[in-house]
């Protein structure tokens, strides 16, 4: 391998340094006007009148729309998008600006146009509309109650789904157990965060009737499909790109109200147009990952070998269905992924509150199913009095099963099968790199000086690579440089880089001269984009399947010209050259001879063209496993957690990027260390939110993030030619349950019991006092 | 609408002269008059740092500052640390090769805030560079590489 496997400089890094970047919000165009939303500040609320007349009449307002005023132009006012799901019971889809009700605080009711954003908030403020406040539901429990005011005032109920996942008799197993356990859990992860917001630019070319969307998402060819579905628009007249995206994170793969608005007012007016949302819009109109209430118990035998698992997951869904049902699915099926679990069931309900609508935040559910078996796990070892690891070593699924099939589907109706992996290896690094067997001598050392130290671990399995495909393709242009476009989109995890690596190996290991361009509607005609840990996986076999063809292809164009075999020549950089020699053909001339000149042959009775298009389908995920170790200390008296020190052993297959991978994987467990200690979304029993500041809502910051030991073991999938799982989510899984493990284990002497994250330090003051009484 | 004012500022060694809304934040100003995007808004609330330039050396927070209030004042961006000559800042350098950043929007005010803590302290330790950018807030690269970078920068910058 001359480029895979090694950290080469990344493409992205010396413009984003320089102050070059081209984000959402650098984008000018002359004549751009600029947009504010108006949004509701009730949780729940009918509307009866607005008067936007005082809003109009402010010198450089351009416009005031409302839901009345856009109709007209729209094909349907709903965006369509969720995951199919025998499980609904309600379609709740979002409108592009509310009714005659809105439903969560933040929801868009009416867009301002102006020269400058000052002026468009400055009107926004004098838009006068007239609410009925209506009873609001804000906890997802509660909400299931016969008495609960109903989110939505048309629906029957706040149920949106049910849905019973599992497999085997686990009545029975529970009926042989030697031991059951129960537990009742809560966990929240907040919101996205990334640090820079959504933002969307358009504009309308009214001689040619196309309508060109820059934003900042996540899924470009989703968000095409919506504009066209919405404007009654065809393919050729939307065009959809993303500028630098600064992070995803998981909400900005939804296509939003002020996408498909913003699109409008810019048609509307004849006048390009830009949103750019602020931090606080962030907090109310982005979606958001939130609470999980479960009840669940675990049978095992004598010997803490699993027998059973069953319970209830309670979920909160939100206002609206703006991803599906994809986030609980993946928690209650993450549960028993990684151990041998011989009978699963669990009931997921999914409930609608009045707050903003939940879909996918990095991790995706899964850490909320690694969170839930590894509690279970943790109090099997204490009630059976044996170590936490060698409970999980008796479970974790052999190395010699694997390929292991699983009794449990995937949404697509697959069966889940765990591809590849050493899970009991990971684990033992894992506890090596962070010295466990001596740990009890530092906790008592520790004790006798006063301090709680306390150390945890957890396991994770996660599918990553969802396909079931990716688009790219590969091009050698006339002057030699290498094209590549792709349905992938870019987000800050080096996804230009990843391409270039993949195709430079085939096609002159040179990757200056490969051109990427990724989340761009008009280069390429498909696409799944950013999400799941997919794009190295999915995007990158594509890569490497096409680049490989275009080799082929340039190498027959350079033996029919150079008059040598195939097999004696190689490309380096722009250049195939005779092994050993100086005889050469330039790339660009090799794809110039097979652009075809009118009224010639092509050399060799070649097909046309130095390109090459993929989709490579691959249907089954590939699973990334591994274990994280914790080690941290407890301030009983103020409640504070500090951690000293986190090991994270992981398998993602074949690296193609070391540096890159430990980049995803650390970032990741900083994400996961904010959903164990600091992230929180509070509302109040109203849904009134009241984090929506970051100095209220708390992301991790440099001081309290501990230096991260990383351990990697390396087994290829067979899954795909590069053998190559998914990172990108990887860090967050084990991370809340490794901390959740270890505060526990810190604060044993006061009996404390952790079944919650965020924990904060509230909880530990108070749990401690409990213990102490 | 709102009144303005003239003011005259010296960005990135440059004089500049412009007439300004009193309620244009200096961020706004360079972003939008100025059309130096490399600034970046995160929170508009002086929580997360990206904006952060260096006003007269020291690191502000241009999300809370108005363009008036700069009149007269020298200030530094992003675009003002690479030498003019080509090649980066040897913070820029050290950023690129210790993996500093990854979709690179809080890079700006990272580069702002050590610029100037490095001036300041040129042979921090590991946990006063934590402290440094302890008010910065980064949601992808968890720090690591962003303490690596700042520690490998002041080793460069010292020789």
């Amino acid at each position: 391998m001359r480029v895979i496997g090694r950290a080469v400089p990344r493409l992205e890094d010396e413009p984003l340094l320089k102050g070059e970047g081209r984000f959402i919000d650098d984008i000018r165009l002359p004549g751009m006007l600029q947009a504010a939303f108006v949004r509701s500040p009730h949780a729940h609320a009918a509307i009866k009148h607005i008067d936007s007349a005082a809003a109009r009449a402010l010198p450089g307002v351009h416009a005031v729309y409302t839901r009345a005023d856009l109709l007209p132009h729209l094909a349907t006012e709903f965006m369509v998008v969720g995951l199919p799901s025998a499980s609904y019971k309600q379609d709740l889809n979002r409108p592009a600006l509310a009714g005659d009700e809105v439903v969560h605080v933040g929801q868009a009711v009416a867009i301002v146009v102006a020269d400058d954003r000052y002026i468009a908030e400055d009107a926004a403020a004098l838009v006068d509309i007239d609410y009925e406040a209506l009873p609001a539901i804000s906890d997802c429990r509660a909400a299931l109650t016969a008495s609960a005011p109903k989110a939505h005032g048309k629906s029957p109920h706040n149920l949106l789904a049910e849905f019973d996942m599992g497999y085997g008799d686990v009545d029975a197993a529970f009926k042989k157990a030697a031991h059951v356990f129960r537990e009742s859990l809560w966990q929240h992860r907040g919101g996205g965060h990334s640090i820079e917001c959504r933002g969307a630019v358009a504009v309308h070319d009214g001689m040619e009737d196309r309508l060109t969307l820059w934003s900042s998402t996540q899924m470009p060819h989703a968000a095409m499909r919506l504009l066209c579905d919405m404007l009654g628009r065809d393919e050729n007249q939307v065009r959809v790109i993303t500028p630098d995206v600064g992070g995803g994170f998981g909400p900005k793969l939804v296509f939003y109200p002020e996408d498909v608005v913003t699109a409008l007012a810019a048609v509307l007016l004849k006048r390009p147009v830009k949103w750019i949302e602020d931090r606080l819009e962030h907090f109310v109109a982005t979606t958001q990952e939130r609470d999980q209430y479960w009840d669940v118990e675990v049978a095992v035998d004598r010997e803490a070998r699993l027998l059973g698992i069953r319970g209830g997951l309670i979920h909160d869904h939100g206002a609206y269905t703006a991803r599906g049902v994809n986030l609980p699915y993946n928690s209650a099926e993450n549960v028993p992924l990684g151990y041998e679990l011989p009978a699963y069931r669990m009931n997921v309900k999914v409930a609608l509150t009045n707050k903003v609508p939940v879909t996918p935040v990095r991790g995706a559910g899964h850490p909320q199913g690694v969170f839930v078996m590894e509690r279970l796990l943790d109090r099997v070892a204490r009630e059976l009095k044996l170590d936490r690891a060698e409970v999980r070593r008796r479970n974790l699924v052999p190395a010699e099963k694997m390929p292991y099939s699983t009794q449990l589907k995937a949404r697509g109706g697959l069966t889940i099968v765990l591809d590849s992996g050493d899970y009991p290896k990971c684990q033992r690094e894992a506890l090596r790199l962070a010295g466990w067997d001596d740990f009890p001598r530092r906790q008592a050392a520790a004790r006798r000086a006063g301090r709680h130290l306390g150390i945890g671990l957890a396991n994770f399995v996660k599918g990553t690579g969802r396909g079931p495909f990716e688009s790219v393709t590969v091009r050698v242009g006339p002057s030699g440089k290498v094209h590549v476009y792709s349905g992938a989109a870019a987000m800050g995890q080096s996804t230009k880089t990843m391409l270039a690596q993949v195709v430079a190996e085939q096609l002159g290991a040179d990757i200056r001269n490969i051109s990427v361009t990724t989340g761009d509607t008009g280069t390429i005609s498909m696409g799944l984009g950013g999400s799941n840990s997919r794009q190295a996986v999915m995007a990158g076999t594509s890569a490497h399947v096409a680049a490989s063809k275009v080799r082929e292809k340039a190498l027959q164009v350079a033996s029919h010209a150079l008059e040598v075999a195939e097999a004696d020549l190689e490309i380096d950089g722009r250049t195939i050259r005779v092994k050993g020699s100086d005889v050469t053909l330039d790339l660009g001339r090799a794809a110039r001879s097979i652009a075809g000149t009118a009224g010639y042959t092509l050399p060799g009775g070649m097909t046309p063209g130095l390109e090459a298009t993929e989709h490579v389908v691959i249907d089954a995920m590939a699973y990334t496993n591994g274990t994280a170790v914790v080690e941290l200390e407890v301030d009983v008296e103020t409640g504070a957690v500090r951690i000293e020190k986190l090991v994270f052993v992981h398998d993602c297959g074949r690296i193609l990027h070391p540096v890159i991978v430990e980049g995803q994987l650390i970032g990741g467990v900083a994400h996961g260390i904010g959903n164990a200690l600091f992230e929180w979304m509070r509302y109040d029993e109203n849904a009134q939110p009241i984090t929506s500041t970051l100095a209220d809502y708390l992301l991790i910051t440099s001081t309290e993030m501990p230096p991260v030991e990383l351990g990697h073991v390396e087994s290829p999938t067979p899954l795909n030619p590069l053998g190559v799982k998914g990172v990108g989510e990887c860090g967050v899984v084990p991370i809340a349950a490794a901390v959740a493990s270890a505060v526990e284990d810190a604060l044993s002497l006061y009996n404390v019991r952790i079944t919650r994250a965020p924990i904060t330090p509230a909880d530990i003051v108070t749990l401690v006092a409990e213990g102490r009484r | 609408m709102s009144a303005s004012r003239a003011i005259s500022v010296s960005v990135n060694g440059v004089r500049r002269d412009a007439e300004v809304p009193v309620r244009l934040t200096l961020a706004d100003f360079l972003r939008q008059q100025l059309e130096l995007t490399g600034t970046h808004l995160g929170c508009e609330h002086g929580v997360c740092g990206a904006c952060t330039v260096l006003l007269d050396g020291r690191s502000v927070r241009s999300c809370l500052m108005l363009a008036v209030q700069a009149n007269g004042r020298a200030i530094t961006t992003v675009e003002g640390l690479a030498p003019a000559d080509g090649g980066l800042h040897p913070l820029q350098e050290a950023f690129r090769e210790h993996h500093g950043l990854q979709c690179g929007f809080c890079t700006p005010g990272m580069l702002t805030t050590l610029v100037e803590f490095l001036r300041d302290n040129p042979e921090p330790t590991a946990e006063q560079v934590r402290v440094a950018i302890s008010g910065n807030l980064c949601r992808c690269t968890g720090y690591q590489g962003i303490v690596e970078a700042a520690l490998g920068a002041a080793k460069r910058l010292r020789a």
